[in-house]
């Protein structure tokens, strides 16, 4: 909201400088967000009155303009069409610093010839001034405006650039800033005296107006003024709407824009001769009917939007715009002045459907007292008799079918200490809440209280707390002490989750994984270049209304968002990338009852929609989703430059689980977003809680990524409930262990598990690691060969070579007779 | 005999002084004092002689004796020494190499931020919670005094699962955090106090500035007697704590439908202290929070008496920290993700 400091002056005085109002009404909720100064450039401009004008001799859109400056006459080359003799124009001698009308620049005025005459001066436009874009015409002052005053000094102004909250519509006016500042500054506020004639004939014998939906229209007034000459306004009205960024059009349309500005109250106006019927209806629109706006486009409307109708058709769409049929024009003699109260959200959602956002909606939108629209409309017919002429009918329509009676709202001093923490006095208390408008009486009841009143344009006011707010802000936050919260201490409970989620990211960050952060939000097409199954087969949850497609569904997967992460930084990254996310990932949560033929959305994303269960939101699972790709080790002169393989990604999951204290097993995944025969399924006491694999070659590519990939994905909370058991310690070994070394030549097929399980099982074995697995010169073609040390170790006593040998020996011949493996030679 | 001893320590010495291997010291001592050497042979043969020049050969091939071993340690020591220098030359390095590199993890900078915002305020004594991505319109905006069509809607721009505003049945991707204020307190009793970090989502074009998804830290403490004072002191620690003792704050009056009265709190430009620049909209002032008391209806609602107990709430958007700290100037860098940002943190 943009408010003019000399039109605030109208109504408050302003006693203290601009930055300091500026500062108190930012403190006080009303945040300036902008304070332009109008006129500071304007050094070198003065007020002229056009003495003559001539035709350039040598072109024929050019003029040249004699300007009456007081002292002295200056004759200079003009270029606009508007201008004519006796105007008051402003006059920029050379030297001042004017915009360019072209380029927008900002230029010293030179002496130039143009076409042959020399021109010391210019008549300016508002452009050149720097007070709107208009550059066709030169700006014309108001006929009072005294020549040769330096026109800093008549139409120099600062404007407040304010950030209105939505609790405050009365504040999208001018009175209702001055107000603000009346109280900030304690200082009274004076308001138009509003005082016209009227005519003899009742306004009732010249219309009627009939509410339909009372619920939708709490109050209609309404005045009728015959005999008006539609022109344009004068030019201090026009300067004011400028002042807000409004474009002048003609006196009435002005007129009821200028007291929107003021009050804060919508108007419109009705050709009062276009009126069909002579009656005003406010109904529902039916269904399929039209209307064509001002704005010359036909809308066909819905029964959801309110509309003001003559005898036979809408005239308006309530609240949002007038229609073409009963616009006002310079034929109009005569005009019907609608000032109302619509209900907020038939106007919200009328201005969402048609998309007609106007100033109108913004401030209905915000939901406006219906104690106004008599007092704006009594100000806009003073002004409209004043300014266009005319008489206006006897009375006014005051259809009021919402009305209701004030209540009360009680405060106490004990009230404002007890919210606020701010002591107060009643005294001061009554004086800030009576400079705001609300009448205030002490009920002498003690504790004392006092019971407010609350005036017909603060419609925010509902409870005590509102009041404490009052108070307390115009007083200023900057006065509430600072305290230290001395409230008792809620018993302190672990968060075990959050704690467990900081452990993993702690654990992989020190092995040297980089933690992402990706969007939730993702596309169809991204989670179906995963190839993944969902489990259970649902479709991933759609947003009805997508900022993009690329962000219309809610991940069922981290892998997307690290997979093109990933693809991403490959494209700059030289050696190996290790990430890891820890995030929500979302599956809809459907009862078993799948209701037939629903279906919404559109495209590829077109899914059965199936009846929720009653929980209705989606089941939100942390998981951990981590990356490998790459070289093993960074670049370096001193180390080997092998990839990444399964058994990086195998790695990091069985140290991870270690870690946590748990024991896991891996066995071949069927997961189909991962390569068959690299991939495996991590088992805790049999059951799943998540994979490792190499990343299929056919998501590589769908994902752009080059070379080997392997992810690990583990389930967050299944780890976390595994995890949770109590960790025992385990006493370190007193006797000495036992180290073997075998090497076992054995058949290709069979697996490390089946040679390890093997060897564990026999009594004494502590450990066993494979150390190397070879296969080539010197093993047979079809066989392979493990080394594998053996720690044997007992927690009684020291062990004997003998013992040791024995055993050793039983599991060799164990080896061979359930795997067929030899030692080998 | 003398003789034969003097001259055999000479030869001695003199071979050992040719000895220039701490290896070849062994062949020398086994030589000159082994079992078999001249000297043994003449320590053996002192039995046979006659007793007057048994003292005096015995004398003189025990000092012999004596005098090898030292010379022996000696030059062994020296060897040694010698051999070490040796070794240690040979051990020298290009120590300019580089080092081999240790790959290094790191947080996010958002997870950073939110471990520090959440360390502030649970060394206050306020508790960690957690609340779903996915809302009913109940909890996001109905129950925080935002019904339907209201103007505060449009503070909001929405992504829905469910179509917009059609009933509180509705879900959609919770817009802030403040519908865990609501779960929180329909769970658990005053005293409360709690923070609830984490994402939320807008309908919103992104650019330099603006992101569809963001992260906030939620803040809720109620009991008897907690005063807006109390929130100014919290809120004060807290910047103080994350921009230092000397930064300047501001606790101004502020409107969000679900407290009364309403607050906001800004801290001095980090760019330029408060003169006005480009970052601070030459205001000279960051907005860092949204806070106030809670709203006695939304009390009310969750059947907490607001005139017995009082609490306030506040809500941070978490990207700002970073991005004001570091002067980062595009919150799209954050989960762009690319390693050459992530890497600086």
């Amino acid at each position: 909201m943009k408010v003019s400091l000399k039109w605030l002056s109208d109504y408050v005085d302003i006693k203290i400088d601009p930055q300091k109002l500026a500062e108190k009404l930012t403190m006080a909720g009303m945040e300036v967000k902008g304070l332009q100064t109008v006129g500071n450039t304007w050094n070198n401009v003065v007020i002229g009155q056009v003495a003559a004008v001539n035709s350039h001799p040598d072109a024929d859109k050019l003029n040249l303009a004699t300007v009456n400056l007081g002292p002295q006459q200056i004759t200079v080359v003009c270029g606009a069409p508007n201008i004519s003799v006796g105007q008051k124009v402003p006059f920029a001698y050379v030297g001042a610093r004017l915009i360019d009308g072209h380029t927008g620049k900002a230029t010293l005025l030179k002496a130039t010839k143009i076409r042959g005459i020399l021109s010391e001066g210019m008549v300016c436009s508002e452009k050149e001034l720097g007070i709107s874009e208009n550059h066709e015409s030169i700006l014309v002052l108001s006929p009072e405006a005294p020549m040769g005053m330096p026109l800093a000094d008549y139409l120099g102004d600062i404007v407040f650039d304010l950030d209105i909250t939505p609790n405050r519509p009365d504040c999208l006016s001018i009175i209702g800033i001055a107000r603000e500042i009346a109280a900030l500054s304690d200082e009274p506020i004076h308001l138009p005296e509003i005082r016209y004639e009227e005519m003899e004939k009742p306004i009732d014998s010249l219309i009627s107006v009939d509410i339909i939906e009372p619920d939708l229209c709490l109050r209609y007034c309404a005045s009728l003024i015959t005999g008006i000459k539609v022109a344009s306004s004068p030019a201090w009205l026009q300067q004011r709407l400028r002042s807000y960024g409004m474009r002048p059009i003609n006196n009435v349309v002005d007129v009821s824009n200028y007291v929107m500005l003021e009050h804060g109250q919508p108007l419109h106006a009705f050709d009062y001769h276009k009126l069909e019927g002579k009656q005003i209806v406010v109904r529902r629109a039916k269904s399929g009917e039209t209307i064509i706006t001002l704005d010359g486009l036909e809308r066909t409307l819905t029964q959801d939007t309110l509309v003001i109708a003559d005898e036979e058709n809408p005239v308006a769409i309530a609240g949002l715009m007038g229609g073409l049929n009963t616009e006002v024009d310079v034929t109009t003699t005569a005009i019907l002045l609608e000032s109302a109260n619509f209900n907020r959200s038939i106007i919200r959602r009328g201005a969402n459907h048609l998309n007609l956002q106007s100033e109108a909606s913004i401030r209905f939108d915000k939901g406006l007292n219906p104690d106004l629209p008599l007092v704006a409309l009594k100000r806009a017919t003073q002004l409209l008799l004043e300014l266009a002429g005319g008489k206006a009918a006897r009375g006014i329509i005051d259809a009021y079918p919402g009305k209701t009676a004030p209540s009360a709202i009680l405060l106490s001093t004990k009230e404002i200490k007890r919210l606020s923490g701010l002591e107060v006095t009643v005294d001061e208390t009554l004086r800030i809440l009576r400079a705001l408008g609300f009448e205030c009486q002490e009920t002498g009841l003690l504790p004392p209280q006092i019971s407010v009143l609350v005036p017909y344009w603060r419609s925010d006011m509902k409870c005590t707390a509102d009041l404490v707010e009052e108070v307390i802000r115009i007083i200023g936050y900057d006065k509430i002490p600072v305290t230290r919260l001395s409230a008792s201490l809620p018993p302190q409970k672990s968060t075990p989750e959050r704690s467990f989620k900081r452990k993993l990211r702690n654990t992989l960050v020190g092995w040297g994984f980089q933690e992402i952060l990706t969007y939730s939000l993702t596309s169809m097409e991204k989670l179906q270049r995963l190839s993944l199954k969902l489990e259970p087969e649902v479709a991933p949850l759609q947003i009805a209304n997508p900022m993009t497609k690329g962000q219309e569904y809610l991940r069922t997967s981290l892998r997307a968002g690290l997979l093109t992460t990933l693809a991403n930084n490959q494209k700059h990254e030289e050696t190996g990338i290790r990430l890891f996310e820890i995030g929500k990932i979302f599956l809809p949560q459907y009862s078993s009852v799948i209701a037939v033929g629903q279906t919404r959305g559109s495209g590829e994303g077109k899914v059965k929609q199936s009846t929720q269960d009653k929980e209705g939101l989606p089941q939100e699972k942390e998981m951990l989703c981590a990356a490998l790709s790459g070289s093993r080790r960074e670049l370096s002169w001193h180390d080997n430059k092998e990839l990444f393989d399964f058994f990086d990604a195998k790695g990091v999951a069985e140290r991870l689980l270690e870690q946590l204290g748990l024991t896991s097993t891996f066995e071949p995944s069927d997961d189909e977003g991962l390569f068959p025969g690299r991939s495996a399924d991590v088992i805790i006491g049999g059951d799943k809680v998540g994979v490792v694999g190499k990343l299929h070659s056919k998501v590589a590519q769908d994902f752009e990524l080059s070379g080997p990939v392997c992810l690990i994905e583990v389930d967050v909370e299944k780890l976390m409930n595994k995890a949770s058991g109590a960790k025992r310690y385990q006493p370190i070994p007193r006797f000495p262990s036992i180290t073997r070394d075998i090497a076992l030549v054995i058949n290709e097929q069979v697996t490390f598990q089946q040679a390890e399980d093997i060897i564990l099982s026999f009594p004494l074995v502590e450990k066993a690691t494979l150390f190397d697995l070879y296969t080539g010169e010197q093993i047979p073609e079809g066989k392979k060969s493990f080394a594998i040390r053996i720690i044997y170790q007992s927690p009684k006593r020291t062990l004997t070579e003998r013992e040791v040998d024995k055993i050793q020996q039983q599991m060799l011949a164990g080896l061979h007779r359930e795997l067929g493996a030899t030692l080998r030679g | 005999m003398l003789k034969q001893l003097e001259e055999l320590q000479l030869e001695a010495l003199n071979e050992l002084g040719q000895v220039s291997e701490l290896k070849e010291l062994e062949s020398w001592r086994v030589r000159c004092l082994g079992k078999r050497s001249k000297l043994t042979q003449v320590l053996r043969s002192l039995a046979s002689l006659p007793l007057e020049e048994r003292k005096k050969v015995g004398a003189l091939a025990n000092a012999t004796k004596v005098s090898l071993e030292s010379s022996l340690a000696e030059k062994k020591k020296f060897l040694e020494e010698d051999h070490l220098a040796s070794f240690l030359g040979r051990e020298r390095l290009d120590i300019t190499l580089p080092g081999q590199p240790i790959p290094a993890g790191r947080l996010h900078p958002v997870t950073q931020t939110l471990e520090e915002i959440c360390s502030i305020f649970t060394s206050m004594g306020f508790q960690v919670a957690e609340g779903p991505d996915v809302e009913w319109d109940y909890y996001n905006f109905e129950a925080l005094n935002i019904p339907p069509q209201h103007p505060a809607r449009d503070m909001f721009a929405t992504l829905w699962i469910d179509y917009e505003e059609t009933t509180e049945q509705a879900r959609l991707l919770r817009t802030h955090t403040s519908p865990m204020q609501i779960r929180v307190m329909e769970k658990e009793r005053p005293p409360i106090r709690m923070i609830v970090p984490g994402r939320v989502y807008r309908y919103e074009a992104t650019d330099a500035t603006h992101e569809s998804m963001f992260y906030q830290v939620e803040g809720l403490a109620i009991d008897t007697n907690i005063t807006l004072a109390d929130l100014k002191g919290i809120l004060f620690e807290f910047c103080h704590c994350l921009f230092g003792e000397e930064r300047k704050v501001r606790f101004r009056c502020d409107y969000f439908p679900f407290v009364e009265p309403g607050a906001e709190i800004a801290i001095e430009c980090l760019s330029c202290h408060g003169a006005g620049c480009r970052l601070c909209s030459y205001s000279g002032w960051l907005e860092i929070l949204g806070a106030g008391m809670v709203h006695p209806d939304v009390l009310r609602r969750v059947e907490i008496d607001p005139e017995v107990y009082s609490g306030f709430a506040f809500g941070m958007g978490v990207e700002r920290i970073p991005m004001l700290r570091y002067g980062i100037d595009d919150i799209r860098l954050f989960y762009g993700n690319d390693l050459r940002f992530l890497k600086q943190f």
